[in-house]
């Protein structure tokens, strides 16, 4: 306290203090200045090639434009599968704040269910981020409205007109052609192994069965784009560029729609199966199997009470076709003849006592003929004409299961017939090995003895047959069954399936035409078992019927159809081709339970030859004829 | 008398610094040519934003014409009153984004932290300025008192820029004093041990989140870092010429968020590049050069203090907003000045020129 401050200020010590700090002041504000624009100057200038390309990542998106779907057509051109416009409710889901709510709030609107939105909230969870998902599809024009007028209060939520698949013959080709559906996570995993995801990135549907899934790649075409300018909540402001996407490929096929509705009819409301093949170039004609079912159910998401129905013991889910496991039966005989005569067993004139039954030696048990008297004296001919049973019991049992197990795969049973559709069987061709692998027991003289006549282990899919009969009537030449024949992109056409399988070779060319008269007989001859059929015909037939046991008869009693339970009931089954001396066509058919194969099976086939050579003239027998 | 002295003495008569005038003009021009980009050609906005503008230069005139020593008798009401508000606000304020600033008056909602802008500059100036310069510890001490009461009350609201901004521009008029430098070297070294302390109890999890997000902001991309991702987005992809008026994608497709305001800096950026930016600069160093200059002509301790302090403040604006939409500075909402849209910053700061303005005219006058 002693110093005390002179009370006197010194204003210009005091202005010369200030002045320095201010100036201090200012020259720390230009250091920070300096600071600030080096920082600037980073940016700018040296980054700002890297800010420039985040910028346009911002603002530029690129949006996948879906390819449109190649449409099917039948060999007359007729379109079996087409896409038409549709309206749907989407949803990007991270567009909406709260999806519960809004869903909610949207389903007062427009009718969805509760089991509906929560199976949508379970799907979203499985698919690619920013991409709209389908809610409700296929709204109508009220629904379309509704939404509509209310649409801003549902960010995030829009109707999308798209191309939606139509079947417009419904059931009576979804075997064939299956259908498309919504695409799942695991179809998308796959994709993306194959390198498709991104050829997907737009794509809604896949086809999930028959042709729709064989020819999936032809079919879908190739992704478009376009690159737009968005703002920060994903709307568009403008299109900057245009990659137009390339629609998938047309398809015709080798079916004949007429020959398929006929084939449709003639089942009515009998389970079965039936295959029409263009005997020139294996070419599928008509392929049905019933029941059936509509196809345009599983487009839009089938529901379950429509999915349960389809659950029911007629099993139409099935496609009899090509997975339907049939004895083949007395349709594989002419087959058997042809290897009795190459291996020797028998010759075109020796006969055999047909007594009804035919026994190993030292062996009790009795193989009945399904002609409980028996044939008495057959040759080769005869046998294959009244399907005598105990020509080829006696036949098959000095051949032995290795060569007809050998022989008959030539034919191709027992492998997939490699028609273009993926929902196919091998059935059983049974040989030693099969039996030992399957039952863990050596192969059985007496098992042998049934297969003789196309029963026991032996089953057969209707496409199968029909193959097989293919080969024999065409003399050996393969021609693999096939649905489709021609793919078309704009102009460009391209023949598929036109492929040959190796031929079945015999050592005496010959044993053809024994096994081709003797089918001509079986229609011709008055004692044929499929000549009431075909009485009166405009061309000239050949054919083989067949009955199938499906449960196997005690010894000693008789079939008697009245007794058995439908299910147990034989299975009718026919095989033909025509005209004999020419083939132009081959009919396999199948029908579960119903008896006789010359009394359905063969008037079901004379329907549907009748109905192609109306419609298609007979070729003048070239030089196929010996 | 030449007629420029003639032309002089009437600017002098109207307490107009002619060439402070002419810059802050123009800076509002190039307010409303960035603001009618940012918001989207709103025209609606743009009126707003101009009737404010002219609000705020009639503000200033009216300032103006106060004369310092007036200043003097008002200032221990003005920062009573402010003080009293500030308590006012935390006890019945308004909340509005999670902070409560406002006090609501009934036809009007007024936010006392902005009084207190200009309040407590002047009641430090006024303080220091009774007394010799460089100031005593004991006038130190309570010259720091006066700052810190309000800077704590506001930063209670919480409002973190504001408090900065408040407590600066007490701290530089104690600077501008002449505190010692061996006195600043140790609060310095205080202030930067008190950080941990402060890092722990004195921060709302909210400003934490913006300064972890400043260290990096790439970590969040779509939560807090977005802002500032974007904001570098924004100004990198401008480049030296910039993508022109109206023309930035960032802004004009709304990538940028509270691009009128906080982050108009960023809409200048990419649409003039850095061109544009040293521009700016240039016209604020040119107000700041001014402004010191003013204060350093003043005639008495009072207006020198007041006007330094409020011109050194003025800067702390820009280096805070500009670092922090560049990346340099977390993000503390204050708004560039004279350039953002809003109408309480803008009235305060052209309320602060015209108080420089009276500072400056009120020298001359004397001088006659």
């Amino acid at each position: 306290m002693l110093k005390r401050r002179p009370t006197i200020r010194d204003h210009s010590a005091e202005a010369n203090l200030f002045a320095r700090r201010a100036f201090v002041g200012f020259i720390f504000i230009l250091a920070l200045v300096a600071i600030l624009l080096s920082n600037l100057y980073t940016i700018q200038v040296d980054d700002h090639q890297d800010y420039q390309t985040r910028s346009n990542d911002n603002r530029i998106k690129v949006i996948p434009i879906a390819p449109n779907r190649g449409l099917i057509y039948d060999r007359n051109g007729v379109l079996l599968a087409e896409n038409k416009p549709v309206y749907n409710l989407e949803v990007i889901p991270e567009e909406v704040d709260d999806l519960t709510a809004s869903l909610k709030s949207v389903s007062k609107i427009i009718d969805i269910t509760e089991q509906q939105q929560a199976d949508f909230l379970d799907d979203i969870k499985h698919t690619r981020r920013f991409k709209s998902q389908v809610l409700k599809a296929r709204l109508n024009e009220n629904e379309v409205a509704m939404f509509s007028v209310n649409q801003h209060k549902f960010p995030g939520f829009s109707i999308e007109a798209r191309l939606a698949r139509y079947y417009p013959f419904g059931d009576t080709l979804t075997h064939a052609l299956g259908y498309v559906a919504k695409l799942n996570k695991k179809e998308l995993n796959k994709l993306e192994q194959q390198d498709e995801a991104t050829n997907y990135r737009a794509t809604h549907d896949i086809g999930k069965l028959g042709i729709e899934k064989y020819y999936e790649p032809l079919l879908h075409g190739q992704v478009g784009s376009q690159r737009v300018e968005v703002n920060n909540r994903g709307r568009i402001i403008r299109t900057l560029s245009m990659d137009p996407p390339q629609p998938g490929d047309d398809l015709v096929l080798t079916l004949d729609i007429g020959l398929q509705q006929i084939a449709q009819h003639s089942l009515k409301d009998m389970r079965g199966a039936i295959v029409v093949m263009d005997a020139k170039d294996g070419g599928v004609l008509a392929l049905y199997s019933n029941p059936s079912y509509d196809p345009n159910l599983f487009v839009h998401g089938i529901s379950s009470k429509d999915y349960k129905a389809l659950l029911n013991p007629d099993r139409p889910l099935i496609n009899r076709t090509t997975q339907g496991r049939y004895a083949p039966a007395s349709t594989i005989k002419p087959h058997m003849a042809i290897l009795a005569l190459e291996e020797n067993i028998v010759q075109e004139t020796t006969t055999m006592w047909d007594p009804g039954f035919f026994q190993i030696p030292n062996v009790e048990h009795r193989w009945r003929d399904w002609r409980r008297w028996g044939h008495g004296h057959v040759d080769v001919y005869k046998a294959i004409e009244e399907s005598c049973d105990t020509y080829f019991y006696d036949a098959a049992y000095r051949m032995g299961i290795t060569k007809i197990s050998n022989f008959m795969a030539r034919f191709g049973f027992g492998e997939l017939s490699g028609i273009d559709i993926h929902e196919e069987t091998t059935a059983i061709l049974p040989s030693k090995e099969w039996k030992e692998d399957r039952f863990k027991e050596s192969w059985w003289r007496g098992d042998t003895i049934s297969v003789g006549i196309g029963q026991g282990y032996w089953t057969a899919t209707p496409i199968q047959i029909a193959n097989a009969t293919n080969i024999l009537v065409n003399r050996g030449i393969n021609h693999p069954p096939h649905l489709v024949q021609v793919a078309k992109k704009e102009d460009q056409i391209t023949q598929l399936n036109n492929e040959e399988k190796p031929p079945v070779v015999l050592n005496n060319e010959d044993n053809w035409r024994i096994a081709i008269d003797a089918m001509h007989n079986t229609v011709k001859k008055t004692t044929g078992t499929a000549h009431r059929a075909f009485k009166g015909a405009t061309y000239d037939p050949a054919g083989k019927t067949g009955t199938a046991q499906v449960v196997s008869i005690a010894q000693g009693e008789r079939y008697d159809a009245d007794a058995l339970k439908e299910r147990q009931r034989d299975n009718a089954i026919y095989v033909g081709f025509a005209p004999y001396n020419n083939p132009q066509i081959i009919v396999s058919i199948v029908v579960e339970n119903t008896g006789g194969g010359s009394s359905v099976g063969a008037p079901i086939a004379r329907q549907l030859m009748d109905y192609y050579f109306a419609a298609n003239p007979i070729q003048s027998s070239g030089s196929k004829v010996p | 008398m030449t007629a420029l002295h003639n032309k002089r003495s009437i600017w002098l008569r109207l307490h107009i610094d002619l060439p402070l005038l002419i810059a802050l003009l123009l800076m509002m021009a190039g307010s409303i040519t960035i603001v009618y980009s940012a918001s989207g050609q709103d025209s609606a906005m743009m009126i707003r934003h101009i009737t404010r503008m002219a609000g705020a230069i009639i503000g200033m005139f009216v300032l103006a014409q106060i004369p310092p020593t007036t200043l003097k008798r008002l200032v221990i009401p003005m920062y009573c009153l402010g003080l009293l508000m500030l308590v006012g606000v935390l006890l019945f304020g308004v909340s509005s984004k999670g902070a409560q600033r406002w006090l609501d008056l009934g036809i009007t909602r007024f936010q006392p932290s902005e009084l207190m802008k200009l309040a407590v500059p002047m009641m430090v100036a006024w303080y220091i300025g009774r007394n010799h310069l460089p100031p005593r510890p004991l006038h130190l001490i309570i010259g720091f008192a006066i700052v810190m009461l309000p800077t704590l009350l506001i930063k209670e609201q919480p409002d973190l820029g504001t408090s900065i901004l408040i407590a600066s521009s007490g701290v530089f008029v104690l600077f501008l004093s002449g505190l010692s430098w061996r006195l600043i070297g140790f609060l310095s070294s205080i202030v930067a041990l008190a950080a941990w302390p402060f890092w722990h109890y004195g921060m709302h999890d909210y400003q934490k989140q913006r300064v972890l997000t400043f260290l990096d902001p790439e970590s969040d991309p779509l939560g807090s870092g977005y802002h500032i991702i974007q904001s570098k987005i924004a100004i990198g992809s401008g480049g030296i010429e910039g993508k022109g008026w109206l023309q930035g994608t960032q802004s004009q497709l709304e990538f940028l968020p509270e691009r009128h305001t906080d982050f108009i800096f960023s809409v200048l950026s990419e649409e003039f590049g850095l061109f544009g930016v040293c521009i700016l600069l240039s016209l604020y160093l040119f107000i700041i050069g001014r402004g010191l200059f003013i204060a350093v002509n003043a005639q008495e301790a009072f207006g020198k203090l007041l006007a330094g302090s409020l011109t050194l403040t003025f800067f702390v604006y820009i280096f805070v907003n500009i670092g922090m939409v560049s990346g340099l500075l977390p993000v503390v909402g204050v708004p560039l000045p004279l350039i953002s849209y809003g109408g309480t910053s803008m009235v305060t700061l052209m309320a602060a020129f015209g108080i420089i303005m009276s500072i400056a005219t009120d020298k001359r006058m004397l001088l006659k």
